[in-house]
Formats: structure tokens, C-alpha cells, sequence
């Protein structure tokens, strides 16, 4: 029997990237914020202090800082036909766990999304017509614009300290940033990032094919920097121990090094860890929530009354919430029909290897945003006519970290052990770097998410199913992409190039990307999305849902910019109106 | 350099007693200890003073045998037996890696899709006990002897039967342990020797990894100029034998001063 608590204006569920900054601001307005995290408190000190926090095995090989999976994990299977098996190891992403989630082990890579990205449908229809989206696309407009994000996305960016150089500013080119990004009303708050050699030779090839590279933009601070919360962040030394790891230098922004501290501070705001939401619990009429039940660490159960419930997990646990909760009506593809699940995405990546006999890298050096990219062959940034697809994405050069368990490149050929594997790898350790493209995915009928109807978690309650696959626009785009950067490897002057174009059916096991969106998208019609432009479940109104789980299909980015843009639009239709009058929005 | 079984059998039961049970770390920070068969003559040697925890006498015999094919040694330097994968491979086997701790472990378990990834219902340690146990079986009905006792060249194509398939075990897909051994003896040579592996820091030796990260601020932008620094262990730190500033990075000594930052 779960045991009622007294009633608080705000539950968030989930305490990282969006679940800080959300109670942070409605704590500054006054009201009282309890945050529900299913993991524990972590802080750089002394969670990532020195000189474990450069432990290769612990953090980037058994994922020290990710989602216990013993305890709940999704499944997965490639078609509706298939049956869904659970992960039962990581693999192609990784999800957080414990306070600040996910973005205490990210690469900091910060970018805003295209103005195309917001408009893709709309946009692709009136440049290409119909025929260019494939029949069983299910790809929309967001409901929202990037001017009207712009704001958000410049707060976003100063709130987290990004480091870059402005490509457009009010509409003007500026030399030395990404000519196609989409108008920004200021400068970035810190410089750029330092450039390794690698990303060097990478930008001096791409440019003379007629390219236009530019530094990352960056969460690893270039400076110290001390935030609009007052919040100072520590400048990174490049010791090349980003993704994955904590930083021991408080010099890439997470929620402990840019909210927590003046968060932690409110009286009015109370972080409960170690406490797994059950689920949201709903009026009779299923229109309004009113409370949430938890189970903590010690196995009570909790009912927690709010007047506002807001879904800040990962993209899984948010649609799961909502499903167990039965918020929105489940998605169902034989119908087409429903929303919850709808629209589940991912991120099309491929890479190639450039291998040198006269030159050395020191790739062991770097920071995870450490990068020179092209943006030319993004979005709708280049003429699609003819090419039988839509979206692309960014290809950079990373000097993130070569931890040696993970990076060890060896030319295709050479065999995967024995003498000449550690003759290879010796040999090109230092004399290798890595090309990404890094490509969007567009939404269709059969990916989405739902629950599954076997395999449970913990408590007893049903895992998340994922039903995936990419699809023939993947892989043109992926491949277009490939040969351009096999291009630019090649005019680095290379002495052999290995290429790794995406084949085959999508697989959960190698790494991939941590960039998994949708399946509670957003958009202006409530048939087509489970949230509107505020993030606002269009049923039960006062039930909020953050994140990449709202993104109607991935754009060839990082997301992270984007969400954090998200978070402060929904916010200020909160506090500038929900607040003040508690209805739907739209 | 070999080791008597009776050498290895009184240093078990030493370790059994607690004489030698000492933490891995521990025995990683001592500088003497650090040197494979330069340690100091009344002390054994490190491969054999670290206790095993999960692997028994056989299944060691194998995993000696196997890893030093995965990795030999040779005029670059020493293999992965030499590296310790073994002792390191048995450390992560009696831990909460071979207990697939964080791992769900939940049935029903159909083998799945390869997408589908990991669907074995045996965590790692019940994989390499029975992936040893059935590999050794098809040696010794093949062969006549167990893994370990078969030729160089004769190891060679079993590990190549396993890796391509074409040895079927009972208990396990020969492939699923194959990957799994060579994934985990990558990992027993180049994770930081706090693990028991990558004795002497050899992993990290072979590819020139300085291990724990120095401040590179200012030698990121020294494009294509060599980085040739003594590798810093974790234990190194904490044991007070590596220098470190303020903020706990490592401070490099430079093998070569040419190179130095």
C-alpha cells in the first residue's frame, strides 16, 4: 500500500539535462519542486575525481555511469513480424542513470538543428514533391519554427557555456563558423575549441574540395566560464576522457557543473534518489494527472501529489511512462493510428578510417566536441533532385579520446589477432584518425515503440519494445554521405582508407549512437503527436513531456542543443501561461 | 619464462593462506613488482603471486595457451600471456563482468537474431567454463590432449575453428566464445594494470597510450610532433610513485627529451 505524501506543485520525473533546468526555474518562481530520480547522487567530487576517472575499463567498457539493466531494459526486434528479445547488454546506445543522466557522460557536442529540420515535410514537399519521401515516411513538421526556438536555443547555449564560432549572425556569413547553420541573435558565450592535428589535415582537405569546416560546437569549456545561474565551470585540458566519463575538471557541462549547485541551494526543491516511478496516476477521466507512485530504495511505495507532472527521463522512459500510464492513446501501426510510440528514430551513422605513414596523431589527446565538420552535406543544405532521398548530415574529423581498448585501427585486410593484428596495431595507433558522418533518420510507419507483451522489469512491470530498422533513404543518404568522406580522407593524402558504409539490417550490439528520439513527438495535430508545440500532452493537460522523445524524426545532429532549446520553450509557455491558467495550450 | 606446476600449486595454497592475497592494485603500485622477471629474486614472479579467484588449473592452462596466439610475443614486445590476461580474464570472470551484474538476466531465452545481440542464458563466466570444457573436449578427441598440450600450429587451427565456426561446441556457439575471449583479451591488454593485465603497462607500450591523461592543452596543437611519455598507471597515482598537479593529472615523464612537452 503506497503511502500518500504531501502534495507539491511539481514532480519531474527523471533529474538530468531537462529535469534540472525545468525545477530550477519553476523554484525560482516560487513554487515547491521534488525531483524523482531512479538512480544516485553523483558530483565531480568525488565521483569523478583523479585518477580514477581515466579508468578505460570501468567507465567506457562495463559503463560505469549508464542504466543498470538488471533492473530494466528495453526490447528490440527489427520488424513487427520478428519477436523482440530484451537488451540484455549494451550496445548500439547508452542511456544514464543518477543525477544528471545522460548528459554527465556525453561528448559535449552542441548543435542547433537546421531551420529545414523543423519544417521537413512542408519544406520537402514544396522543393521535391511528393515522390521524394518514400510512401511509408511518416516524417512531419515539428509545430514549432526555429525563430520561434531561437531564444531558447541562445539560452541553452549560454546557460551550458557552448564554445564555437557564430556561422550566421542576423542573417550576416561570418568567416570561420558553419555558414549554414540558421540565424543566431549573438555570438557564442566561449571561443572554439583548439585544433588537434588530425582535424587540422581534415579541414585543409575539405576546404580544398570546396567545403567549408569549422570547429564543433562544444561543451567542453575552452575558458572558465561562469554561467547566467552563477555557476563557474572549470576550462577543459584535453586529457581526452569525455564520453563515457565524468570530468574531473568540471569543464564539460553536465546539470552537476551548470544547475545543481544554485538548484541544490532553493529550499523549495527536494531531489529524492534511488526512486523508480511506477507510473503517473490519472482523475477518472483520465484528462488530468494527480499524482505519481514511486518505489524507493528500500522497496516503499510512495503516491506523490502534484498539480504538474513533467516527464524528464531518457526517450524511453518517457514513452513507457506514458504507456504505462496510459497518457495518450498507444501508437498502432497495422492502424496507423494512436500516438504514444509513434515515430520512434534514431541516427544513421558510418565512419571512415584514414591511415598515414609519415604522420602521428597524439589522438590519445582531445576533448569529446574536439572536432572540424562540414555541415554542406546536411539537412537540406545541398540539392537533393535527383538523388532519391532526403536529410544527410555532419562529417568531422573527432579527436575525442583514443582509449586503446576501444581505438586500436587497423588497415581492412589485416587479420583480427595474431601477429600481424599486433603488428598493425601497433604500427597505426598513432598514425590513424577517424572520419564520422553522422546522419539523420527519417520517421516511418513500423518504427515505434510499444509494450512488451513478455519480458518485464524489476518491479514487474513491462519493458519497453522497440520495433526498428532503417530504410532505403538511410541507406542512400548514409552512402552519399560515406563516398564524400572517403573523398575528403583520401585528399588528406592517406596512404590507405578504410570505409565502413552502413550494410545490412539495423543491429542493437556495436555502439552506435546515444541519439535515439521520438515515440511522444510533437507536432500541430493532435492525430500525429502525443504532445503539442509546448511539450503539452495534448490529453492530459497538465502533464509535460521533455525531451528527445518529442522530436518528430532525427535531423543529422547531436540532439542535445535541441532538447535544451525545447526545454526553455516549454518552459516559458509554462510559467507565461500554464501557471497562470492551467488548460490546454493548443 | 615457465613456471613449475608445483611452483604454481604451493603459491596457490600460499594465496589460499593469505600470504599472497594481496589486491591487485597493491602489487600493481610496487615498482618492483612492475618488471615481470626483473622482480627481486626471493619474490615470485607477478603472474603467479596474484591468486585466482575463478579459474581452475585447467581452465588457466588454456587461457595461457589461447591468449598467447591472440596476442603473441614477439620482437615488439610481450604477448598477452605475458601481459597477464589470464589472471585479468579470471579477475573480470569472478566479478560482477562474469555475473552480468547490470545485465538482464531475465528469461525466456530463444537464441534470437545476431541483431538481436547477447542471448545466451549463461553469464561469461558459465560461458568460459563451458566454452573451455568443450573446446578441450573436440582437442582431445581430435588431437589426443587437451588445448594446452597440442603444437603451436596445431592451437593455431582450433582457435581458427572456433573464430570461423567451423568448430562446433555443445554448450556454446564456438563463435560466441571466441569473440568473447578475444574481446576480453583486447581488453586484459590494454585496460590500466589496476586489473591485473597489461603487465608492465605492455599494452600500452606496444601502441605508445600514455595512460592516465596528462594536462595537453598546449601540445594538442603541436601537429605531428611524437608524444613519448613513460605510462602512468591509476595505481601509479594513488601509490604515490607518478607526479600529479593540483588537479590529480598525471605529470609525464618524457622518455625522450627532444620530444618533451
Amino acid at each position: 500500500m503506497a503511502t500518500k505524501l504531501k502534495p507539491v506543485d511539481v514532480v519531474t520525473v527523471g533529474v538530468g539535462l531537462t529535469g534540472t533546468i525545468l525545477a530550477k526555474e519553476l523554484t525560482d518562481s516560487g513554487l515547491n519542486v521534488v525531483g524523482l530520480e531512479r538512480g544516485g547522487w553523483r558530483d565531480t567530487h568525488p565521483d569523478f575525481d583523479m585518477p580514477h576517472a581515466h579508468d578505460e575499463l570501468r567507465y567506457a567498457q562495463r559503463h560505469e555511469l549508464m542504466q543498470d539493466l538488471s533492473r530494466e531494459t528495453i526490447t528490440f526486434r527489427n520488424a513487427i513480424a520478428d519477436t523482440a528479445l530484451p537488451m540484455r547488454q549494451m550496445g548500439s546506445f547508452l542511456p544514464g542513470e543518477g543525477v544528471g543522466g545522460a548528459a554527465v557522460h556525453w561528448n559535449g557536442v552542441t548543435w542547433r538543428f537546421l531551420p529545414w529540420d523543423f519544417e521537413t515535410r512542408s519544406r520537402t514537399l514544396a522543393r521535391y514533391g511528393r515522390d521524394q519521401l518514400a510512401e511509408d515516411c511518416t516524417s512531419q513538421d515539428w509545430g514549432v519554427t526555429y525563430d520561434e526556438l531561437e531564444p531558447h536555443f541562445d539560452r541553452f547555449e549560454y546557460l551550458y557555456g557552448i564554445c564555437g564560432k557564430a556561422g550566421n549572425l542576423k542573417g550576416q556569413v561570418q568567416p570561420g563558423g558553419n555558414p549554414f547553420e540558421g540565424p543566431r541573435s549573438r555570438e557564442y558565450p566561449n571561443p572554439p575549441m583548439k585544433t588537434s592535428h588530425a582535424g587540422a589535415l581534415y579541414g585543409k582537405a575539405a576546404r580544398e574540395l570546396g567545403y567549408h569546416p569549422f570547429p564543433a560546437p562544444s561543451a567542453n569549456m575552452t575558458r572558465p566560464y561562469t554561467n547566467p545561474y552563477g555557476v563557474s565551470l572549470g576550462a577543459c585540458v584535453y586529457c581526452g576522457y569525455c564520453e563515457r566519463f565524468g570530468c574531473e575538471m568540471g569543464a564539460k557541462a553536465s546539470p552537476q557543473t551548470t544547475v545543481l549547485p544554485v538548484l541544490m541551494q532553493n529550499n523549495n526543491y527536494e531531489l529524492r534518489t534511488l526512486a523508480n516511478v511506477l507510473r503517473v496516476n490519472l482523475d477518472s477521466e483520465k484528462k488530468r494527472a494527480v499524482s505519481v507512485t514511486y518505489v524507493d530504495s528500500r522497496g516503499r511505495e510512495f503516491e506523490q501529489p502534484a498539480d504538474l507532472v513533467l516527464l524528464t527521463s531518457y526517450v524511453f522512459s518517457n514513452v513507457r511512462l506514458m504507456l504505462l500510464s496510459g497518457i495518450g492513446k498507444p501508437y498502432d501501426p497495422a492502424a496507423n493510428a494512436g500516438v504514444v510510440g509513434r515515430n520512434y528514430a534514431y541516427q544513421t551513422t558510418s565512419a571512415v578510417t584514414a591511415f598515414f605513414e609519415d604522420k602521428l596523431f597524439n589522438q590519445f589527446m582531445g576533448a569529446g566536441a574536439l572536432s572540424t565538420m562540414i555541415d554542406d552535406l546536411d539537412g537540406d543544405n545541398f540539392d537533393h533532385a535527383g538523388l532519391g532521398f532526403i536529410g544527410g548530415g555532419w562529417v568531422g574529423a573527432a579527436s575525442a579520446g583514443a582509449r586503446p581498448i576501444d581505438f586500436h585501427p587497423v588497415p581492412s585486410g589485416t587479420p583480427r589477432w595474431g601477429a600481424e593484428w599486433k603488428k598493425a596495431a601497433a604500427r597505426y595507433y598513432n598514425r590513424a584518425f577517424g572520419i564520422t558522418c553522422h546522419g539523420s533518420c527519417q520517421s516511418y510507419r513500423t518504427n515505434h515503440f510499444d509494450l512488451d507483451p513478455t519480458y518485464r522489469d524489476a518491479y514487474g512491470q513491462p519493458l519497453l519494445r522497440m520495433t526498428f530498422d532503417f530504410h532505403p533513404n538511410e541507406y542512400r543518404m548514409s552512402d552519399y554521405l560515406t563516398k564524400k568522406a572517403v573523398e575528403i580522407a583520401k585528399a588528406t593524402g592517406a596512404s590507405r582508407v578504410n570505409a565502413a558504409p552502413r550494410t545490412g539490417k539495423y543491429s542493437i550490439v556495436p555502439y552506435q549512437s546515444t541519439h535515439n528520439t521520438g515515440g511522444a513527438v510533437m507536432g500541430a495535430d493532435p492525430a500525429t503527436s502525443a504532445v503539442n508545440k509546448y511539450l503539452q500532452s495534448w490529453d492530459v493537460h497538465n502533464v509535460f513531456v521533455i525531451g528527445a522523445s518529442a522530436f518528430p524524426q532525427n535531423g543529422g545532429y547531436n540532439p542535445t542543443g535541441t532538447v535544451g532549446a525545447l526545454t526553455f520553450h516549454a518552459l516559458q509557455a509554462i510559467k507565461a501561461r500554464y501557471l497562470k491558467q492551467p488548460e490546454p495550450l493548443a | 619464462m615457465k613456471e613449475s606446476s608445483g611452483r604454481r600449486r604451493f603459491l596457490k595454497s600460499a594465496a589460499a593462506m593469505g600470504a599472497a592475497a594481496l589486491p591487485a592494485s597493491a602489487l600493481a603500485a610496487d615498482p618492483k613488482m612492475d618488471h615481470g622477471a626483473h622482480a627481486a629474486p626471493k619474490r615470485a614472479a607477478p603472474s603467479q603471486a596474484r591468486p585466482y579467484m575463478f579459474l581452475s588449473q585447467t581452465e588457466v592452462a588454456f587461457l595461457d595457451a589461447a591468449v598467447s596466439h591472440l596476442i603473441p610475443k614477439d620482437d615488439l614486445g610481450p604477448g598477452a600471456k605475458e601481459a597477464g590476461v589470464t589472471y585479468f580474464i579470471d579477475q573480470q570472470l569472478f566479478g560482477g563482468y562474469g555475473t552480468m551484474a547490470k545485465k538482464y538476466t531475465q528469461g525466456p531465452w530463444p537464441e534470437g537474431t545476431p541483431q538481436q545481440g547477447y542471448q545466451s542464458p549463461l553469464t561469461p563466466a558459465a560461458v568460459y567454463r563451458a566454452g573451455i570444457r568443450d573446446t578441450n573436449e573436440y582437442c582431445k578427441k581430435t588431437y589426443g590432449k587437451a588445448f594446452d598440450g597440442l603444437t603451436r600450429a596445431q592451437q593455431d587451427e582450433v582457435l581458427k575453428g572456433l573464430d570461423g565456426g567451423k568448430i562446433e561446441l555443445e554448450q556454446v556457439r564456438s563463435q560466441f566464445f571466441f569473440n568473447m575471449l578475444l574481446n576480453n583479451t583486447v581488453e586484459g591488454f590494454f585496460a590500466d594494470p589496476v586489473y591485473g593485465g597489461n603487465r608492465d603497462k605492455a599494452g600500452w607500450k606496444l601502441v605508445g597510450f600514455p595512460g592516465v591523461a596528462a594536462v595537453y592543452t598546449t601540445f594538442i596543437e603541436k601537429h605531428n610532433v611524437p608524444y613519448r611519455a613513460q605510462p602512468v598507471s591509476i595505481a601509479d597515482i594513488t601509490g604515490k610513485i607518478a607526479q600529479v598537479d593540483e588537479h590529480g593529472h598525471a605529470i609525464h615523464v618524457m622518455l625522450d627529451d627532444k620530444a618533451g612537452a
